[in-house]
């Protein structure tokens, strides 16, 4: 009778879509859907275009470059798995691979932490739009502007940061200067940047859970904790997983904020040498497009292997709903 | 419950809810923790403004007041070029100027027509995969969803080299088109609206002789306009802050957009004593047409933020 849907008033299409589409095959034949067939490929061939000519080609493409030695001048030429052997043997890969990791673990920790909790208690408190969207504006802004206005306030004399941090009598932070504070600071800002647009889809995910659901572990007798812990983060995990895994893959792949907010980019003394920003100055700064690819590909390939174990381990088809 | 009830039960349950909870400490902690979180996510801009209309060498040394120091409207008189060199190296500014204007303007075309196709494109695919019946349609839809499942990382050098072969570099076309054409995101999500609506009124128009591009424009295209102006904006939003694509496939300020404008400025000013209050003032006038399209739009953008997600 109640079924999930009963309370989501958000997702009317979708089921409407599912009801539909079981409908489909019944007017199969109908007169209407003469010439369709015709129509439909005029209508999806510039789609089709830009897939196989902006997506599944590069892919291919792509893979064949970490083959072969290519500097963009000359057309390449195919090495075997010497990139890769190269790449095994290359401590600044690592390297750069370590501060990635570093600064996924810390970015995407705190804005998994502090989106969930602002989404509860957003839906706990308020349902104001202004509230909301006070959050969410850091979202409009580019990755450069953010990092800009940053590293005003980061500065190490003149920043307000560490005005206030003198305030309270604490000694000032080389935020972006420092070797073990630059990948710290770089992550607060990403956490500034991504915070509002995390916890804004985690509420609306929070938005289709039944409020009958609050009201019966009321009457229970449970605490908000309780009700948060038991009955909030099961029922929110299909969307949680997803808000997870987007969240890694564009960590993982962070470029605007490092390269504007670091002197040298990628710096202090490549501490914040993201691959990305290593893909970048392989490919872009000695034209070594043949590794540069290699890298994209190693990436690519760990991005996949971490999405898929995510999703395992986050079950994410299945809800704990029903 | 049912359905129908749900919608006409949550109201009073929430005035219920809400006077029995007014004094509750919970309840205060929760709002003295939502205005620490819209506290710090607020104060940069306000620090922009603050800084963008302080004089630059009052400002560094009286770096903490909360308030502009020495105010002055020199930074954006910069920025836009119009200040003399004198004023410029009076109020701090490195003198050099930055053509912001003509950066700005290159972001309007490149956000503008790459959302316009991009969106354009995808609904008419969508409509393909909704309402028409065609051999191979769920075998191309499941290849175009895989594309969503894909990061984009490993596209970037290939299609920068493919761009180059075209002899599109330094080119609106070269920035515009591989997001242009294909976005399988927007037509799965356009594609989950047009199969929601009743294609009752569709059907009839058909009967009475309508052609099947007539229904798509006259009738799907003008229902299926809320989730088509939200992926505007979302696609806007987007390409307005692009950095990396442009980056790699501009070298020439003539095309290059506003965010890329923006980093050459703050990574060429001088390590000692930058002009921090003409980049404040630069990242305000880059910053400025997303935040009058949010209080233009502000709750539709926040409605349909939170329903991408969703879907």
């Amino acid at each position: 009778m109640t079924l999930p849907n009963a309370a989501p008033a958000a997702l009317p299409a979708a089921t409407a879509a599912r009801s539909r589409r079981g409908r489909r095959p019944v007017n199969a034949a109908a007169p209407s859907h003469r010439g369709d067939a015709r129509l439909a490929w005029v209508l999806i061939t510039p789609s089709v275009i830009g897939f196989l000519v902006f997506a599944v080609y590069p892919t291919l493409r792509g893979i064949y470059f970490s083959f072969t030695d290519y500097h963009l001048l000359s057309a390449p030429t195919w090495i075997g798995f010497d990139n890769f052997v190269e790449l095994i043997h290359d401590g600044t890969f690592w390297a750069s691979l370590a501060v990635t990791v570093y600064f996924v673990v810390i970015a995407v920790a705190l804005t998994l932490v502090i989106a969930i909790v602002t989404a509860a208690v957003l839906h706990r408190v308020t349902r104001s739009t202004v509230v909301r969207g006070l959050i969410i504006l850091p979202f409009l802004i580019s990755g450069v502007v953010a990092a800009t206005v940053w590293s005003w306030m980061l500065d190490a004399q003149l920043g307000i940061v560490n005005s206030v941090i003198h305030a309270f009598g604490g000694q000032g932070i080389q935020f972006l200067t420092a070797r073990q504070w630059a990948i710290p600071s770089i992550a607060l800002i990403h956490v500034w940047k991504n915070m509002g647009y995390t916890s804004i889809i985690l509420f609306a995910g929070l938005q289709t859970i039944p409020p009958s659901i609050y009201e019966a572990g009321r009457i229970d007798g449970a605490s908000e904790t309780s009700m948060f812990f038991r009955l909030t983060l099961p029922l929110l995990r299909p969307i949680l997983a997803l808000v997870v895994v987007l969240n890694v893959i564009g960590a993982f792949q962070v470029f605007d904020i490092v390269s504007v907010a670091t002197r040298p980019p990628g710096g202090p003394a490549n501490a914040t040498n993201v691959l990305q920003m290593y893909i970048y100055k392989k490919g872009f700064g000695q034209f070594d497009f043949g590794y540069a690819s290699t890298m994209s590909l190693a990436l690519f390939a760990m991005l996949i292997i971490i999405t898929f174990v995510q999703m395992r381990l986050l079950r994410a088809s299945e809800s704990d709903n029903a | 419950m049912s359905a129908a009830v749900a919608p006409s039960a949550r109201p009073a349950a929430r005035t219920r809810a809400r006077t029995r909870r007014r004094t509750s400490p919970g309840r205060v902690v929760a709002w003295i923790y939502l205005a620490i979180v819209i506290g710090v996510t607020v104060f940069p801009f306000y620090w922009m403004l603050r800084s963008a209309f302080s004089n630059n060498y009052a400002m560094i040394a009286d770096p903490s007041s909360p308030w502009p120091v020495g105010f002055t409207l020199g930074p954006f008189e910069r920025v836009l070029g119009i200040a003399s060199p004198q004023q410029s190296l009076a109020e701090g500014g490195s003198g050099a100027s930055v053509p912001i204007l003509h950066y700005l303007l290159n972001s309007i075309v490149y956000a503008t027509l790459s959302t316009a196709c991009m969106v354009f494109f995808s609904t008419i695919a969508a409509y393909a995969f909704a309402r028409l019946q065609w051999r191979g349609r769920e075998l191309v839809f499941s290849l175009f969803l895989a594309a969503l499942m894909v990061p984009g990382i490993l596209t970037l050098l290939p299609n920068f080299v493919l761009v180059k072969e075209l002899g599109l570099l330094n080119t609106f076309a070269g920035m515009i088109l591989p997001t242009a054409l294909f976005s399988a995101f927007n037509i799965f999500f356009l594609r989950q609206f047009m199969l929601g609506l009743s294609d009752e009124v569709e059907e009839a128009a058909l009967i009475d002789g309508a052609s099947r591009l007539r229904v798509l424009f006259r009738l799907t295209i003008p229902m299926t306009s809320g989730p088509i102006v939200t992926l505007s904006i979302l696609g806007f939003i987007g390409q307005w802050n692009d950095y990396f694509w442009p980056l790699l496939v501009t070298t020439d300020p003539s095309v290059q957009p506003l965010t890329l404008g923006l980093a050459v400025f703050k990574q060429s000013s001088p390590q000692s004593q930058p002009d921090w209050a003409g980049l404040m003032a630069a990242t305000i006038v880059a910053a400025l047409p997303m935040l009058v399209l949010f209080l233009a739009f502000g709750k539709r953008i926040v409605n349909s933020i939170g329903f991408s997600g969703i879907k």
